[in-house]
């Protein structure tokens, strides 16, 4: 909501500058976005008339005029506005005017032909983004006066950003009742008399939806003068307004809904057939609306119907066939309430929010409707002319909102607000916001105004009594809190443990949409299942949810390749959404990627490229951090390099992936070289264990190593495996540390150096026992696996 | 005698030499070479010692401490060389082994948390002191955990506000935190004392829009909280954020899921309130909204209204991240740009 100073002054006139109106606003919940002077920063405009034109002698487009500021002499001043002549009032900058800009005026040549001054545009003085020639004043300018004192320039426009429970501040009434509030100052509204008609002529009207248009009201206007023009002080405070002049019945229709807050609509009386019908929509009816677009009008829409059809989509926007032209003469002018549950939504349906609409969807005063009539007629009659008719009233009075009466407890005050108020304060802060208090015994029995559609119960009140007291002059205090034990879990480990964990070994954490592009997502998809579509995406790249957080770290890997690092090193914790919408799984996952050199160029070491078993170690790490047995299967990923990849298995269970993404994705993905990925259920990894403490040996401990010879095929796992089904009491870690195939090993083979750590937890272990064992070693890996010690 | 002053001339003469030889030496071999010359079993002045018996009976003593005294000499100066050569061989060894220690240490780079993140967990830190317990909700909501138990009825203009992603008339993406608030409240009974990270998602995408980002909700539920513990809450909240003392001022505003509703500025942190571009020249900035629990939402969880009331709050968590660090655009934390993640070690 747009107003501006001068007007608001109009209704309340504190003691305030705009400033402190604005800070007061604010404070009081009406948020002042901006207050911004309605003109640009100019002088020296004077009210001026021209005297004469002649042409320019030496150009086409140029006029010369003699010029009245009632100054000494008329000013010779050339012109090449088209719409400059005799007797019109304008703008002049004189001599020494500044113009927005720091524009000077100075004595001027204009192809030979001295100017002493300029003709100014609306434009031109900043009070117009663009306009058309000059600045026509009205008739009774008095020529010679300052341009800002005439146009009471020096005003400000307050720009009010309501919250949507405030629908009774959409109008400058509105607005100044506040302000009245705020600054205890008693209001001076505008008087609206009621004007009686001249003539009997009416258009009838029906209403069949009572419910959702429970009062309508319609008058006849003929006779008014189709070339009468908008006041200038009419035309300058909707401008203040942010609303453009249109035409001086559709002008005085939004000037009566900016001032007092209830839209209203104008048909031209000679396009409407029959009567006025306020209904719901049939089938397939259609309405070219005053914006030009026809619109196929759904039938839960209320519309304004005359015998030929729907006229306008009620509340919202009015139809092109019946709208008021430059041809119009008679008028039938609506003021109507229709109920906010039956315009809600509507208008966005259509693609479309009007002033109208905006109003009606929060709650428009249902008692408002006769005096905007009135006031609209009178001001009709003012600048149009002609002659009203009587009023036509479609009332269905127990449709209409209730007005609540609400019981407000003292102590309840307190409860919520934390401080006791004055009784005093309480009942003059909620009479002067136009409710009715009356005491009871408990506190007050308050009944509300028909125009706060936000006040329905008690602690309603109590927001109204907080925001007067002022949020700021309440206490800030700490709660008495009752204790609620939380457990420490021990077994639970806290997501930073993961992060921190990832960050140390060098990776930097990276936050991505969690929607991606489904052709990037396609090269990704381990699976046919179709990704979530969002039905409305911003773009068609963030158009289907993610499942995998691949995409969005290869996405931002190619975005930093694009710009000179040549080293990723990325990680993101995120939901990854997969299944059915019905049955969504949007299970977090913790995942990352490398890229590039092992290690950020040094002066030392030679520099090698990282590789699988380096971002391993970091998926391991992570995993070591948890609980359970870990297991890397050999298994394909579509994405997943084939003989680089493998599905990650906790306790038997697929918990993530990790790999070399498969090179046949570097080209549509737009990179060279080699990215590795992984990807881990996140609560999977957060799922630790309570230490459970064992007695250190006293007694020696003593290591044995095996070189196993076995197939090429055999991995490390099997072996691994293999030596997890021996049971002793001896045998207490096994360790992989080597893996050699070439000289001295069968073609075909591979040698597999282990080490084997014994102890005995009581005792010092025999020679015999420990040779038993490792034959019971060498004979399970023989049998099972095929693996012959190298000796 | 005049052999024996002879004799003793003679010896005089070795320890000289032997001195020399001592001095002389610049390694462990050569000098041990020189003790076995001297002090050694054949060395020459073991050999006076060895001689020793075949000298008269007054000879002897006078000889005999003579040659003590020499071989003392000769012992202690080798013993006393000995050390200084090893000194030697040890500053020789250190000064081969010195190496430039101010070139960088290998494989140093520790990556970062974003900035997001780092902000979030600061936030978590603070309401974790004071007994909030983390929860979350599911980012693919439905309407009625988003909305309708918030008191956004299908036709309220708040719903308009909201710029929501839709999978279809039932299922979207949260546009915000509260509906965790409706979760919890679902599971657990009062007293309740929570707070929500995470992503929201809204329909928006402009130069200080984007589609996702993080919230932080609160909640707190118990037979005693008033709006003025809210103040204090938050008050203390910003205030330990921001880790200096800063002007905090509430504003009524609206939210159809609180009643009293308030937004909260603090003291423009860039300009410290004298007015700047950041702040829009007010020397306020918005940063969280809050409210009383509206009793349509604990009607919605089967809480008694009457019994409990309960304080709510969100923030934005970027908001207070571009606050914190002096980022100037929304955008960078989704561009995860290395050179801008680098800065957030």
């Amino acid at each position: 909501m747009k107003l501006s100073e001068n007007w608001l002054r109009e209704w309340v006139n504190p003691d305030f500058d705009v400033q402190v109106i604005a800070e007061k606003l604010t404070q009081a919940g009406l948020e002042v976005d901006s207050v911004s002077p309605v003109a640009g920063d100019f002088s020296g405009v004077l009210v001026g008339q021209v005297k004469s034109v002649v042409p320019h002698p030496d150009a086409d487009k140029l006029r010369v005029c003699e010029v009245d500021v009632a100054a000494d002499e008329l000013l010779h001043i050339v012109c090449g506005a088209s719409n400059v002549r005799e007797g019109l009032k304008i703008p002049v900058a004189v001599i020494g005017a500044v113009l927005p800009g720091d524009f000077k005026i100075k004595q001027a040549k204009l192809r030979g032909e001295p100017s002493f001054g300029m003709l100014c545009s609306a434009k031109e003085l900043g009070l117009a983004e663009s306009s058309d020639g000059l600045l026509e004043l009205p008739e009774d300018a008095p020529v010679g006066k300052d341009i800002r004192d005439y146009l009471a320039l020096n005003d400000f426009t307050i720009e009010v950003d309501l919250t949507p429970n405030r629908s009774d501040c959409l109008g400058v009434a509105g607005i100044a009742r506040e302000l009245g509030v705020i600054s205890r100052t008693n209001l001076t509204p505008v008087v609206i008399n009621d004007v009686a008609a001249t003539i009997q002529t009416a258009f009838p009207v029906s209403v069949e939806a009572t419910q959702a248009c429970p009062n309508y009201i319609g008058r006849v206007i003929e006779n008014i003068n189709p070339n009468a023009k908008t006041p200038l002080w009419m035309q300058e405070k909707l401008r203040r307004s942010g609303l453009r002049n249109i035409s001086p019945v559709v002008d005085i229709t939004n000037y009566v809904m900016l001032e007092l807050g209830q839209p209203m609509h104008a048909f031209d009386l000679q396009k409407l057939q029959q009567a006025i019908t306020v209904r719901f929509a049939k089938a397939n009816e259609k309405l070219t609306l005053l914006d030009g677009q026809e619109v196929e009008i759904a039938e839960q829409t209320l519309i304004i119907a005359d015998g030929s059809g729907p006229l306008a989509l009620a509340g919202i926007m009015g139809g092109e066939a019946s709208a008021v032209d430059s041809a119009t003469t008679s008028l039938f002018l609506e003021a109507a309430f229709f109920a906010p549950n039956a315009i809600a939504g509507q208008a966005r349906s259509y693609g479309l929010h009007t002033d109208s609409s905006h109003r009606f969807e929060r709650g428009v005063d249902p008692e408002l409707a006769q005096q905007a009539m009135q006031r609209a007629t009178s001001l009709i009659l003012e600048i149009v002319g002609g002659q009203a008719g009587p009023l036509t009233v479609v009332s269905e009075e127990s449709a209409l909102p209730e007005t609540p009466q609400i019981l407000l407890r003292a102590n309840r005050i307190k409860r919520v607000l934390g401080i006791e108020l004055e009784a005093a304060e309480v009942e003059e802060q909620l009479t002067r916001l136009g409710l009715e208090v009356t005491q009871v015994r408990e506190g007050w029995l308050v009944i509300v105004p028909s125009f706060r559609f936000d006040i329905n119960i008690e602690v309603d009140l109590i927001e109204e009594l907080g925001r007067l007291y002022g949020y700021d002059r309440l206490p800030q205090t700490r709660p008495e809190i009752s204790v609620l034990p939380g457990a420490i879990s021990e077994k639970q480990l806290a997501t930073e443990r993961l992060q921190n964990l990832l960050v140390d070994r060098g990776y930097f954490e990276a936050i991505t949409y969690s929607f991606v592009d489904p052709t990037l997502q396609k090269h990704f998809a381990d699976s046919e299942a179709e990704p979530i579509k969002l039905a409305n995406p911003i773009s068609a790249d963030l158009s289907v949810m993610r499942h995998s957080l691949w995409p969005g770290l290869v996405q931002a890997m190619v975005y930093n390749l694009n710009r000179q690092q040549e080293r990723v090193r990325l990680f993101e914790v995120g939901r990854v959404f997969r299944g059915e919408l019905a049955n969504i799984d949007q299970q977090q996952c913790i995942g990352g990627l490398v890229y590039g050199d092992l290690k950020p160029e040094q002066w030392s070491e030679t520099n090698r490229k990282v590789d699988f078993f380096d971002v391993k170690a970091d998926v391991e790490a992570l995993l070591a951090l948890g609980n359970g047995s870990v297991e890397y299967r050999v298994e394909a990923h579509p994405a997943l390099h084939p003989g680089q990849s493998a599905r990650i298995y906790q306790d038997g269970k697929a918990v993530g992936w990790i790999g070399a993404l498969h090179p046949k994705l570097n080209k549509p993905l737009g990179f060279t070289g080699k990215a590795y990925v992984f990807e881990l259920a996140l609560t999977v990894c957060l799922q630790s264990a309570i230490p459970k403490f064992t007695a250190l040996s006293r007694y020696p401990a003593i290591r044995r190593d095996l070189a196993l010879v076995v197939d090429n095929s055999v991995v490390a796992f099997e072996i691994e495996h293999c030596l997890k089904g021996i049971e002793s009491d001896i045998l207490k870690s096994i360790q992989l540390f080597d893996v050699y195939s070439g000289d001295g090993v069968e073609l075909g083979k591979k040698s597999i150096a282990v080490a084997f750590h014994l102890q005995h937890g009581e005792r010092t272990m025999t020679d015999d026992e420990v040779d038993a064992l490792m034959l019971q070693i060498t004979n399970k890996l023989q049998s099972e696996l095929g693996a012959v010690v190298r000796t | 005698m005049a052999e024996l002053s002879s004799q003793l001339l003679a010896l005089k003469d070795i320890v000289e030499a032997a001195k020399t030889a001592i001095q002389n030496a610049t390694d462990a071999k050569t000098l041990d070479n020189v003790r076995v010359e001297y002090l050694g079993k054949k060395g020459l002045i073991t050999k006076y010692l060895n001689e020793l018996g075949n000298l008269s009976a007054e000879e002897r003593p006078l000889i005999g401490k003579e040659v003590n005294l020499a071989k003392q000499e000769v012992a202690g100066l080798t013993e006393a060389r000995t050390k200084v050569l090893a000194e030697q061989a040890m500053h020789a060894a250190l000064a081969a082994e010195t190496v430039d220690v101010t070139l960088p240490g290998r494989n140093a780079e520790v990556g970062g948390l974003h900035p997001v993140t780092r902000t979030l967990q600061r936030i978590e830190q603070y309401f974790r002191q004071i007994g909030f317990q983390i929860a979350e909700g599911p980012e693919i909501e439905d309407g009625d955990h988003n909305f309708t138990a918030l008191n956004i009825p299908e036709s309220h203009p708040a719903r308009a506000m909201h710029d929501t992603f839709y999978f279809n008339a039932e299922m979207l993406l949260r546009t915000h935190t509260s509906p965790v608030q409706i979760r919890v409240m679902e599971e657990q009974q009062p007293p309740l004392r929570i707070i929500a990270p995470g992503r929201v998602y809204r329909c928006d995408s402009d130069l200080t829009h984007t589609p996702m980002f993080h919230q932080v909700e609160g909640l707190m539920v118990d037979e005693n909280v008033s709006f003025t513990d809210l103040k204090g809450i938050l008050a203390d909240f910003l205030q330990a954020f921001f880790e200096k003392p800063l002007n905090v001022r509430f504003r009524p505003s609206y939210f159809p899921f609180t009643e009293p509703s308030a937004e909260a500025d603090i003291e423009c942190v860039i300009c410290g309130g004298e007015g700047c571009r950041v702040c829009s020249h007010t020397g306020w900035l918005e940063v969280l909204g809050c409210g009383m629990v509206h009793p349509k939402v604990f009607e919605h969880v089967n809480i008694d209204s009457e019994k409990y009331l309960g304080l709510a709050f969100g923030m934005g968590v970027e908001r207070l991240a571009m606050l914190r660090y002096g980022v100037n655009d929304l955008r960078l934390f989704f561009e995860n740009d290395l050179r801008f993640l680098r800065q957030f070690k």
